[in-house]
């Protein structure tokens, strides 16, 4: 019948209209920025630098290898290595960034600086209120502005930090056994060694 | 005490007017009516503009305008500050003169029409003989003002815009007309106060609005889908469609001078509404006869603005019409049931009082409206072309 | 002869005038537009609400709006390309200046009404309607029968071009 479509129509958002104020399925906006919707999980913008501990220099785990410099695609990452070398969280000495630049406004997400890394310790990060005023040197990340801890990386990707983080235990585990083995082996020898030359002298 | 709250607006202005000289006197008078009309409908617009916003939003799941003020009640002084300081870019082509002139038009019409609506008793700015007639002829005048703006524009989306909107105005023009006819044929006067002073009464506590009759609810319907298309209102408007012909006979226009379109365009609307009102809903009459003790006034403004949320809620809710289906339903749909309504009114008023009437009435109606619908369904068949192209 | 009248009438002559002597077509019918609303406040100065109310519904908002889509739809909307004024200007000199001298001879002659006479509508709607119902409905219905007749050689014009197209 002509017209019933009209009033169906007109019954629905009149019904629409009234449920918006009481029914939160009908009214799904959120007032941003006093209410945020939850990022999810997988959500990524801009790179960050991975830092073990507290101290920001002392367990950042980037050792300046610039893989990820000549990786990136529209070349936004800027490093300069250090001369001398620093402990790492392992304790190993390794070279650091002096200065580790991400030009956001180039970035293009595309996350391949951290499939490369060896060292998982560029990965992305999920804020995006990043507006500032400086068109230049607003937009110009600096090392200690990319430095945040595990424990945040934790809190933005938590399946994807756990592997990574059983990951490097796994290789700790690994590199451990396998010292533990050497210096075994070694032990062996100079005890073999020892008792080899008394044998010799007493017969 | 009552009687003087409703009078009061009238009451000021006779002290007002009691404080000059004598010469001076009756100019004063009109000229402070027309203040009182040139203050209020702009107000009417900025809140209708507030409304449709808001109304619109909630209706499409989401918050209207909520910054700028509690509920975002001051968004409308927001646009109106925004929309002075604009820049006034008329293009380098346009007919000057006919460029600046048709906004002028346009609100200067659409103002004209509210002199003769009354507006509660006796507040009504020029109680003229044939008072309808005179709104029916501004109407007619906004017409040259959308093609004035469509022409000088120079703009080949702005003509095209300008031409489908007079074509479209003119067609519902004549629906208008009947429907309004009806009106005068029974109450048989042209005079907007005797209009509302004949539905101004009262039986069984019920009133005797047009619209509780047969033939006063089907002019109602014919009225508002007339009205909706002679406002250029969704869901009859193609020519400012936003997505196919830009803005329309309003592209070329920024700043104040589009300002003053979208003022014309709201004052068109709260016009047809107080038309509408005063012709079927009684105009500013209570509607229960115990509530007669609320001001007229009142009465007349929420009457009024219940129709602007009609049309907002109508905006959210249709599709646009194409401008085929929009033409074919006002020559073969809505013009022969006006017609038949006509007759309708006319066996109405001389089958005399009682429940016959209401039942022939009624059914001759639904038979009509029947008969229309299913021919004019019964026309989709897909064929070969039946309109030609314009050369 | 109030001041009021000499406004009205200036604003219609001007118009007519305009319609005649403007460049561009549409300003013409624009400016005719402007001579027609002068003449209905002409009507409504001497009183007669309805003449003047359906001068305007009738001549601006129809016939003003038929001109325009006339001219717009052929090819007047474009600058002139030979000159406006006509050849023969002189023959219709000559034709105009008779039609304003029989057309002045009759209105000079005719009675004339006292100026200020009573200022209630001397023809009321109600009247009017009454008049056009009783002595006057054989006009009325044969101006009905050309209107239709009108519309339906429209009709049947605009249904042989397409057939013809087709």
């Amino acid at each position: 019948m002509l017209g019933e479509g009209v009033i169906k129509g007109m019954a629905e958002t009149a019904k629409n209209f009234f449920q918006s104020y009481f029914k939160s399925d009908r009214m799904t906006t959120v007032c941003y920025p006093e209410a945020r919707i939850p990022t999810m999980h997988a959500a990524r913008t801009f790179p960050f630098l991975v830092y073990d501990g507290e101290d920001k220099l002392a367990g950042l785990r980037c050792t300046s290898c610039q893989i990820c410099e000549k990786e990136c695609p529209p070349k936004c990452i800027f490093i300069e290595k250090s001369t001398d070398k620093k402990p790492d969280f392992t304790g190993r000495p390794q070279f650091y960034p002096v200065r580790f630049e991400i030009d956001i406004s180039v970035c293009m997400s595309c996350q391949i600086c951290t499939e490369v890394c060896p060292f998982e310790s560029i990965k992305m990060d999920s804020v995006f209120e990043l507006s500032t005023d400086d068109r230049f040197g607003g937009l110009l990340l600096k090392r200690d502005d990319l430095s945040k801890p595990n424990s945040y990386y934790h809190q933005i990707h938590p399946d994807e930090a756990a592997a990574v983080d059983a990951g490097l235990a796994e290789e700790k585990a690994k590199a451990e056994a396998k010292a533990a083995a050497a210096a075994a082996a070694a032990a062996a020898k100079a005890t073999a060694a020892a008792t080899q030359p008394a044998a010799g002298a007493g017969a | 005490m009552q009687e003087n709250l409703d009078q009061i607006f009238v009451l000021l202005k006779h002290w007002i007017v009691s404080l000059v000289p004598a010469p001076v006197q009756p100019y004063l008078s009109v000229l402070l009516s027309v203040a009182a009309i040139v203050v209020t409908f702009p107000l009417l617009f900025a809140i209708s503009v507030w409304l449709e916003r808001k109304i619109l939003a909630r209706i499409q799941n989401r918050l209207g305008p909520n910054r700028v003020g509690p509920f975002g009640l001051l968004q409308p002084i927001a646009d109106a500050i925004k929309s002075l300081t604009k820049e006034d870019i008329v293009p380098r082509t346009a007919d000057a003169v006919v460029h600046y002139l048709a906004p002028l038009v346009l609100v200067v019409v659409a103002f004209m029409g509210f002199a003769i609506i009354p507006m509660g008793r006796n507040m009504v700015l020029v109680d003229l003989d044939a008072s309808l007639l005179f709104y029916f002829a501004m109407g007619a005048s906004a017409e040259v003002a959308v093609f004035m703006a469509g022409w000088s524009s120079r703009n080949k989306y702005s003509l095209l815009g300008a031409m489908r909107a007079i074509a479209q105005m003119i067609s519902y023009e004549v629906v208008l007309l009947l429907s309004s006819v009806t009106v005068v044929m029974m109450t048989g006067s042209l005079r907007l106060t005797r209009i509302v002073e004949l539905q101004n009464q009262y039986s069984w506590g019920l009133p005797h609005w047009f619209i509780f009759t047969p033939w006063g609810l089907a002019a109602f319907v014919m009225y508002a889908i007339a009205g909706t298309a002679e406002t250029n209102r969704s869901p009859f408007d193609l020519p400012e469609g936003e997505s196919e012909l830009v803005a329309g006979y309003h592209t070329e226009y920024s700043g104040f001078k589009f300002a003053l379109f979208f003022l014309g365009e709201y004052l068109a609307m709260l016009s047809i509404s107080s038309l509408g009102t005063t012709l079927f809903l009684g105009g500013w009459s209570a509607p229960f006869a115990f509530l007669g003790w609320v001001p007229s006034w009142i009465w007349f403004f929420s009457k009024v603005m219940l129709s602007i949320c009609v049309f907002i809620w109508m905006r959210g809710t249709l599709p646009r019409l194409r401008q085929d289906q929009l033409m074919n339903f006002a020559w073969k749909f809505v013009l022969p049931l006006s017609l038949v309504n006509l007759i309708v009114a006319g066996l109405w008023r001389f089958m005399g009082e009682g429940w016959q009437r209401w039942v022939v009435t009624s059914a001759i109606l639904i038979a009509s409206y029947a008969a229309l619908a299913l021919a004019e369904q019964r026309q989709r068949r897909i064929g070969p072309r039946r309109y030609r192209y314009a050369e | 002869m109030s001041l009021v009248f000499w406004i009205l009438a200036a604003i219609a002559v001007l118009g007519g005038l305009a319609a005649m002597l403007l460049r561009s077509t549409v300003h013409c019918a624009l400016a005719l537009t402007v001579a027609f609303a002068g003449i209905a406040l002409l009507f409504l100065n001497l009183g007669a609400q309805f003449a003047g109310f359906v001068q305007i519904l009738v001549y601006v908002g129809a016939v003003a709006i038929l001109l325009v889509f006339a001219i717009l739809l052929t090819r007047g909307s474009e600058p002139p390309t030979h000159g406006v004024f006509s050849t023969t200007w002189l023959a219709g000199l000559v034709i105009a200046a008779a039609v304003f001298a029989v057309l002045g001879s009759s209105v000079l002659s005719s009675q004339r009404m006292l100026p200020h006479e009573s200022t209630a509508p001397a023809a009321p709607v109600v009247e009017i309607g009454q008049a056009l119902a009783g002595p006057y409905i054989l006009p009325l219905e044969m101006i009905a029968v050309l209107l239709t007749a009108a519309l339906i050689g429209a009709v049947i014009i605009a249904l042989h071009e397409k057939e013809g197209e087709q």
